[in-house]
């Protein structure tokens, strides 16, 4: 921010301005401010005029389009006015009009960072609704899926959010990592962000051939990612100065706001919901739920990269047990019938057209299901009329909340320290607006 | 699971118990919703929280029953709570009448009902009373209308040129958890 960092202290650099003045030392000058102060000396020929800084929409260290407007004083942030909508696109409107399977590659648009994950919590909303069981193989699936797209989401996080205050070298290190992983979703879904992947009762297509050993593979590029990148930053001076205490939080605080998810569990609270309330077998698996102390920037980066190596055993785990068996459920209402069957008989036909033009008609009521997502509690609150197509659903982004708090985490606290926070919230624009 | 549904049982015995008469309970796909009146919605709310240990309010759905059948009233507010102790959700329904959209607001309660209430409000159209800043959100600022309601149309688009200066924004006053 200042011209004069990193000049030494035995050249000292002034500015034209008080070139006669002979400071003395830092000691000094206090001093003489201080009789200053007391003497009631009028201050007001400085230059102490609030400063209005607007930051946004498009501002390269923001990752999203949204605004900080701030009143200044100096460089502290006095004020700030936070704006959102940027990217409002009408989600909840527009789903109203699609049957409920086209819901699907819209959900892909709401944290297009780890977008499996938003299918399948989509799907679990809908199966709950509409009473079906996925078969055993796809509860794995799922979980394999979703845990490597929870590491590839704090890759992005973390990484991005150390580029902000001025690291790039560690945003390639994940970005190598991830780009493996991301293949190996290639070589699944056939697209590298908006995969669509999941199916209301079961999944688009089973896995390719294999599958366990590309997984494997890739994630053996992971733990060196997350090792070089701990031994750049965790002991790092500058970035300790710059995390350590900046937007700090306690956890009645974030209950409050209605934070979920990692950064959450930065100020101490363990909740989880693969561990409080588990889906798809989640407390048959080995792992740990990290959490921080002082919900700062510090430990909000450092659980993510905690819960990056829960998320390896996990999906170790779960490639080791993948059972064999159908990923679809059996079940007309909702899965098409196999092309052999629509070609040769009329009931085939009947029943293809009838669940891609019709969808399924969930019986009529609402309901709320949530889903552990990388950024926290996604949820989806559904009302069916009983018709194929939804009534209203309303997502719980977990990022809207965690949002809604920057204005108070950064109020007092340094211009430069609003990346450092705003990065560590992983706020994904396209959940945040919808 | 047992554990948890004992909790549900204890809870509706004390709604029934304290709001007898007032808040209705209902049953749906296992999670308890409890259907209040606008002018007891915001005691109901203080007593989840403060002392059922509902401490999370984690969204509010705004409804616009214009076409579903047996509605009770032309809107609806879901608030939907856990328990970050306890690990249980409870929903609380608000009917609210096209007549009068005034809903007591809970940032006296949660923060997070903020944003949520200001979403509402510019998606649905309802007045929060006591709000601190209730102003559009998502939307344009220069935007007419309520884009969530039913009788909006889905490809209503509207043109706005200027762009807002945050200032209502700047000015509220937040200093974290209400105690």
């Amino acid at each position: 921010m200042g011209n004069d960092t990193g000049k030494t202290e035995s050249t000292p650099q002034r500015g034209t301005h008080d070139e006669e003045f002979d400071r003395g030392t830092f000691e000094q000058v206090l001093d003489a401010r201080r009789d200053d102060f007391d003497e009631g000396l009028d201050l007001s020929d400085l230059n102490t005029q609030p400063m209005f800084v607007n930051i946004g929409p498009t501002h390269p260290a923001t990752h999203g389009t949204f605004r900080v407007y701030c009143k200044l004083d100096g460089e502290t942030i006095e004020k700030a006015g936070i704006g959102v909508g940027y990217l409002h696109r009408g989600f909840e409107k527009i789903v109203e009009t699609k049957p409920y399977p086209q819901v699907i590659p819209y959900t892909d648009r709401l944290n297009y960072c780890s977008s499996l994950t938003n299918n399948i919590a989509y799907c679990k909303a809908m199966e709950r609704m509409l009473g079906l069981e996925v078969p055993e193989r796809t509860k794995i699936i799922r979980v394999v899926i979703m845990e490597i797209q929870r590491i590839m989401d704090h890759m992005i996080c973390v990484g991005t959010n150390i580029v902000d205050i001025g690291a790039l070298t560690n945003f390639w290190y994940f970005f190598n990592a991830r780009d493996h992983l991301n293949s190996v979703l290639e070589a699944l879904t056939g697209a590298r962000l908006t995969y669509s992947y999941s199916r209301i009762g079961g999944l688009a297509w089973d896995l390719p051939e294999g599958f366990r050993d590309n997984v494997r593979a890739a994630l053996k590029k992971v733990p060196r990612a997350i090792s070089d990148v701990r031994g750049l930053v965790v002991k790092n001076r500058i970035f300790q100065d710059r995390t350590r205490g900046v937007g700090a939080i306690s956890t009645a605080d974030a209950i409050s706001y209605g934070w979920t998810g990692p950064c959450l569990r930065s100020t101490g609270c363990d909740l989880d919901l693969r561990k409080v309330a588990p889906y798809y077998h989640y407390d048959e698996f080995e792992f740990d739920v990290p959490v921080g102390a002082n919900g700062d920037s510090y430990d909000r980066m450092l659980v993510r990269i905690a819960e990056m190596e829960e998320s390896l055993k996990i999906v170790e785990q779960g490639i080791a047990n993948i059972p064999d068996g159908p990923i679809n459920v059996d079940d007309k209402r909702v899965m098409l019938p196999s092309k052999e069957r629509v070609h040769t008989t009329m009931e085939g036909l009947i029943n293809h057209f009838k669940v891609l033009i019709e969808g399924p008609k969930p019986p009529v009521g609402r309901i709320y299901d949530a889903t552990e997502t990388p950024n926290g509690e996604l949820g989806f609150y559904i009302i069916s009329n009983g018709s194929g197509q939804p009534y209203r659903i309303k997502v719980r982004p977990p990022c809207f909340y965690t949002m809604a708090a920057l204005k108070y985490l950064i109020e007092g606290a340094m211009v430069a320290d609003i990346v450092a926070v705003l990065g560590g919230l992983n706020v994904i624009a396209g959940e945040l607006d919808r | 699971m047992s554990e948890r549904q004992g909790g549900n049982t204890a809870l509706l015995d004390a709604v029934r118990a304290k709001f007898s008469g007032t808040v209705e309970t209902l049953d749906e796909y296992g999670d308890i919703v409890l259907v209040s009146p606008v002018a007891t919605m915001h005691d109901l709310l203080a007593w989840l929280r403060n002392e059922q240990g509902f401490d999370l309010l984690l969204d509010i759905a705004g409804v616009d029953c214009l076409e579903l059948d047996d509605a009770a009233e032309r809107f609806e507010l879901e608030y939907i709570l856990y328990g970050v102790s306890s690990g249980r959700r409870v929903r609380v329904r608000v009917h609210i009448p096209e007549t009068n959209l005034d809903v007591p607001t809970l940032t006296d309660l949660w923060q997070s009902a903020n944003w949520a209430e200001r979403e509402a409000y510019e998606m649905f159209g309802f007045h929060f009373v006591g709000h601190p800043c209730l102003t559009r959100l998502l939307t344009h600022h220069e935007f007419v209308g309520h884009p969530l309601r039913k009788d909006y149309p889905v490809m209503g688009g509207q043109w706005c040129s200027t762009s807002s200066d945050l200032t209502d924004e700047l000015n509220e006053d937040q200093r974290g958890a209400p105690r």
